[in-house]
Order: C-alpha cells, then sequence, then structure tokens
C-alpha cells in the first residue's frame, strides 16, 4: 500500500492532497472556524481583511466560518447518502446476479423506470410531494444514484457467478449470503470501490444543485451549494463573493475525480 | 428492412409503456401525500366546507381510477388543469415556457454539436499529443464543475468586469429574434461548456474505438492516405456512436438547462418547476415534470433508433 503511494502520480497526489485537506477542515471545524456558524459578527458584505479572513455574508456573518462548517455539512450529509444508495444498490445487483430468474426482473425493470425520469426532475418531483428536510432529502437522492450501483454491481455479479468455484459453492448447497459475502463480493470490490468515488462526486454535485436551487439543506445551516444562491445578488456589485464556495465545489470534485483516474488506471492493469 | 421495422416498432412500444408507468407513478406520487391536497394547500386555518369544496372542485371526491384517467386523457389533450398557487390554466403557463426553454435548449445545440464533433475528431486523430491533453485535462475540468459555477464566472467575466452582456436573461414575447439569440447568449455559452465537455470526450472514445479495429490498420498497411482512412473508413464507422452521443447528451441538454435558467432567471420550464416545487404547486410540478420526462425518453428513443439505423450490427440483434 505505502510502496504503491510512492508510485503515485503527481496529478493523484494532488487529489489525495485536496480530499485529505477537505477531510480535516470537515472534522476539525469547531477548532478552525473563529466565529460561530450562525452569529452574525460584521456588516454585509464586508470585503476580506485580518478580522474576517473571506469577508461577510450577505447578513453579515464571517464568510470563512461558513465555508468550514458548510464544508462539514456539505460533505457529511454526501458521505451518508452515498453510502446508501452504494450499500442498497450494491446488494439489490448482487442479490439479482444471484437469484437471476423472475427476482433479476422485478428489480430490473423497477430500477429501469427510476431511469427513465431524468435524475434531477426525479428528485424534484419527489421533494415536492414528501417535503425538503434532511432524511427525506438522503433518501431521495440514494433512490436516485442507487440505479446507476445497481447497473454496475450487476453486470459484475454476473460475470463471477458464471465461474466454477461459484458453481462448486452451489453445489455444496451453500446459501445465497454465503455466496454473496464469500464467493462474488470480494471478486466484485475493485470495481465497486472505483465506483463509490465517481458516485460520491454525482451525489455531492447533487446535493450542490439542489441547495442552489433553495430545496438542499435550509439555512441556517451552512451549505456550499445554499451559499452560493444567498449571495448570488453580490455578484452584480462585481463583489465575487459567491465564486468561493463554488470553488470549493468543483476543487474537492476534481480533486476526488484524480484519484478515481488513478484508481482506475491501476485496476485495469495498463502499465506505461 | 422489415426487421428493422420491427425492432424500430417494438423499441417505441417499450418506450410508450415507459411513458404510460411514469404518469402512473406521477399521478400516484401525489395521491401519496398525506391528508390530500385540498388540505395541504388551505393549510390548518381552512374550515372544513371550505377544504370539501375545494376538493370538489379538484373533483378528489371520485375514486383515484377515474381521476387518474380524466387525468391522464386532459393530459393528452393539453389541459392540465389550474395553477394551485394563482389558478391561472397551467397549459398557459407550461407552454411559453416550454417554447422558451427548446429556443435556449437548441441555439445551445447548434454551437455545441459541430464544436463537440470537430474537437473529438481532432483529439482522436492526434490522440496522445500535447493537444489531445491540453483538451482532455480541460474538458475533465469542466465536467466536475457545477454549471452555475461556469455560469457565475462567465457573468463574473463577461458581465460585470466587461460589460458585454447581460447577466439576466430576461425575455419577453414581444421581443425580436435579434434581441432574443443577445439575451441567451451567456446562459446558452454555459450550457455549451457543459454538454460540449461530455460530448466531445464521449466522441473521442467512439472515433478511437473505431480507428483500433483491424479493418483501419489493414487499410495503414496498404498504404492508404490517412485522410482517405478517416473519411472512407472510419467516418461511416463512427456515425453511429457519434450520433449516439449527440442525442444522449441533447436529453441531458433538457434537463440541464434546469439550473442554468435559475442563474439567468430566464423565463423556462426548469425555472417554472423549481419555483412550484417550493410553492408545492402540485398541478404545475405534475404537468412540467411530465413534459420534461416525455422529452427525455423521447429522444433517448429517438437516438436508439437512429443507432439501429445506421448500424447493419444492431439491424440484427434483438432488443
Amino acid at each position: 500500500m505505502l510502496k504503491l503511494l510512492r508510485q503515485s502520480p503527481l496529478s493523484a497526489r494532488i487529489g489525495m492532497g485536496i480530499v485529505i485537506l477537505n477531510i480535516l477542515v470537515a472534522l476539525f471545524a469547531p477548532l478552525i472556524a473563529p466565529y460561530g456558524e450562525t452569529s452574525v459578527v460584521g456588516d454585509v458584505w464586508e470585503s476580506s481583511s485580518a478580522k474576517f479572513y473571506l469577508g461577510t455574508d450577505h447578513i453579515g456573518r464571517d464568510l470563512f466560518t461558513r465555508m468550514v462548517y458548510g464544508a462539514r455539512n456539505t460533505i457529511a450529509l454526501a458521505l451518508l447518502t452515498t453510502a446508501l444508495s452504494f450499500f442498497a444498490g450494491a446488494l439489490l445487483g448482487l442479490i439479482a446476479a444471484v437469484k437471476g430468474a423472475w427476482t433479476d426482473q422485478l428489480i430490473s425493470r423497477a430500477i429501469d423506470i427510476i431511469m427513465a425520469f431524468p435524475t434531477l426532475i426525479f428528485a424534484l418531483m419527489i421533494l415536492s410531494v414528501i417535503g425538503s428536510s434532511i432524511p427525506n432529502l438522503i433518501f431521495t437522492i440514494a433512490l436516485v444514484d442507487l440505479t446507476r450501483v445497481y447497473r454496475l454491481s450487476r453486470a459484475v455479479a454476473m460475470d463471477i457467478e458464471v465461474m466454477e468455484f461459484v458453481e462448486a459453492a452451489r453445489l455444496r448447497g451453500e446459501g445465497l449470503w454465503w455466496l454473496i459475502r464469500h464467493e462474488i463480493l470480494p471478486n466484485a470490490l475493485p470495481p465497486l470501490i472505483a465506483e463509490f468515488g465517481l458516485r460520491f462526486c454525482f451525489v455531492f454535485l447533487f446535493i450542490a444543485s439542489l441547495s442552489f436551487l433553495g430545496l438542499g439543506l435550509q439555512p441556517p445551516l451552512a451549505d456550499w451549494g445554499g451559499m452560493v444562491r444567498e449571495n448570488s445578488g453580490a455578484i452584480t456589485f462585481g463583489i465575487f463573493i459567491p465564486l468561493i464556495p463554488a470553488a470549493a465545489i468543483a476543487l474537492l470534485t476534481v480533486g476526488i475525480n484524480l484519484i478515481v483516474d488513478w484508481f482506475l488506471h491501476l485496476s485495469s492493469g495498463l502499465h506505461e | 428492412m422489415k426487421n428493422v421495422l420491427m425492432l424500430i416498432f417494438k423499441r417505441t412500444g417499450a418506450s410508450l409503456i415507459t411513458v404510460f408507468i411514469i404518469s402512473l407513478i406521477i399521478f400516484i406520487g401525489v395521491e401519496a401525500l398525506p391528508g390530500d391536497v385540498a388540505e395541504t394547500v388551505l393549510g390548518q386555518g381552512a374550515t372544513p366546507e371550505t377544504v370539501e369544496a375545494f376538493r370538489k372542485e379538484l373533483k378528489l371526491d371520485l375514486p383515484p381510477h377515474v381521476r387518474y384517467v380524466a387525468w391522464l386523457n386532459d393530459f393528452v389533450h393539453g389541459e392540465f388543469g389550474n395553477s394551485l398557487a394563482n389558478g391561472r390554466p397551467v397549459a398557459g403557463l407550461i407552454g411559453w415556457r416550454f417554447g422558451n426553454t427548446l429556443f435556449l435548449a437548441m441555439s445551445t445545440a447548434v454551437i455545441a454539436i459541430p464544436l463537440a464533433i470537430i474537437l473529438g475528431m481532432l483529439a482522436a486523430l492526434y490522440r496522445n499529443t500535447f493537444f489531445d491533453k491540453l483538451i482532455s485535462t480541460t474538458t475533465l475540468t469542466f465536467i466536475s464543475f457545477p454549471e452555475f459555477f461556469i455560469a457565475y464566472i462567465l457573468i463574473s467575466l463577461l458581465s460585470v468586469k466587461f460589460n458585454i452582456f447581460p447577466s439576466l436573461a430576461v425575455i419577453d414575447p414581444e421581443m425580436g429574434l435579434g434581441s432574443r439569440i443577445y439575451a441567451i447568449i451567456l446562459p446558452s455559452l454555459t450550457l455549451t461548456f457543459v454538454v460540449t465537455a461530455h460530448m466531445m470526450r464521449q466522441t473521442r472514445a467512439a472515433i478511437i474505438n473505431v480507428l483500433a479495429s483491424a479493418y483501419i490498420e489493414m487499410a495503414e498497411i496498404k498504404g492508404m492516405k490517412r485522410l482517405r482512412i478517416i473519411i472512407l473508413h472510419a467516418f461511416p464507422n463512427s456515425l453511429s456512436p457519434v450520433i449516439n452521443v449527440v442525442a444522449v447528451n441533447m436529453a441531458y441538454l433538457i434537463v440541464g438547462v434546469v439550473l442554468v435558467e435559475v442563474v439567468f432567471v430566464y423565463p423556462g420550464l426548469g425555472q417554472l418547476l423549481v419555483d412550484s416545487v417550493a410553492k408545492r404547486d402540485l398541478p404545475v410540478v405534475q404537468a412540467s415534470g411530465l413534459v420534461f420526462s416525455v422529452v427525455y425518453i423521447s429522444l433517448n428513443l429517438f437516438a436508439d433508433i437512429l443507432s439501429m439505423l445506421s448500424n447493419p450490427k444492431l439491424r440484427q440483434s434483438q432488443i
């Protein structure tokens, strides 16, 4: 593992640096932030100074503090959602592949229907009915996202399922869970891990978009997408505050993509 | 040929069934609301009589399956009911805005499609050179950016710093074509960046796939000129994947407009949908969601049919 890290290309190292920085900020948010998450400490849209590193936002809260707490809220929400969608999607995919027959048909057709909707429209429609609270948000985005995980894990498991060692285990009389846990999952893991990174990016951007539309995390919670929305009025006055949280979103996504690229390159077995 | 027609027929049938199921889901989704629409809209303070009257108006006193058939029938005939927020007919609200959304999407497509195909082809031809790497890195970066980031960068550069284009895409029905195009330049440019990045990467991958096949190598060994190989052998064979890429990205574009419309306060269907979700104006959400879904499914269907027609291998296989 250490040897692999030492051989990693520059792009992957930049990516890891970005991700680690974000994780540290998210973990130690209360220690790093100079003010409280929701406390109003200055004037509206003050420019950056020694007192306010990045200036203040549309109601006079310290933007740096909001950015730090925003990292915590946005990343935690995205991670939780990805974990849920990944767990559910992978499990359904493995079950469909191993069970086959009508179980596979049933799950696959249901997934097809969800995928026939454009993702953002689907999420917007669900949220309009059930309302936008944090549990609803997690559930909705996980539902949209698990379709992609399902497709991949089913395809990967289908390839493994026809191997002799699975057949042998079947003949031994092993049950569904044993087959999934001991025969299929260990072999399906590498492509699934790379997919986790891509799914996280998708979920992260999706939450940012929903928050930007005012339907994600609700104020006064700090959230990068929401902060772009709240401060968007500043831009016509030549104050570029909304660009800061937007850039933070872009930076983290680029960082993860760089790592995933390296990982895919490694697991594809291509060596130059 | 009979085979192909049969295949297209089957594929279209599958899409129709999907649209039907989607309409059913949209309808049931609103049914599943705790209480019902009448109570949700009127709120806590409403008297039972008012709720009852409103329920009559929305035909909520009829059984669900009767209402579903009536709703679908109205929808097919362009009757979407009335908005809960302001009581105006939804059809009137949606019609003009849907036209605006299509106008924005089409203007983007006119720039983005040729640009993406040319860049993709060049990147595939000069693959692994500096030019290819530059394009690949740039597009990967753009894919990672949220749409609103690109939009605000463009606004701060072209609208605030150099006052060339308006930062708000305000249009009204009386405007001429010229001033309309001028108003949507920035939103259209934003969408172009996003869509071109996706489309160009997929085009490059599709063409490289073709260039790697044995008959291209054969032609090279024969000593054919490079330009001749591309025009005679590579281009016809990469047509099918490229058409597919274009159609799939057009489907993406129709949905991608939502965020961009909100940034530029452009009066399109996407902005209407977002507003209505916030207000929980369910008839408008239902109608615009269904319109978006139907367009999305049709474009995917169109992509599949085109690639069936342009690819002899697909013509023979099953669905």
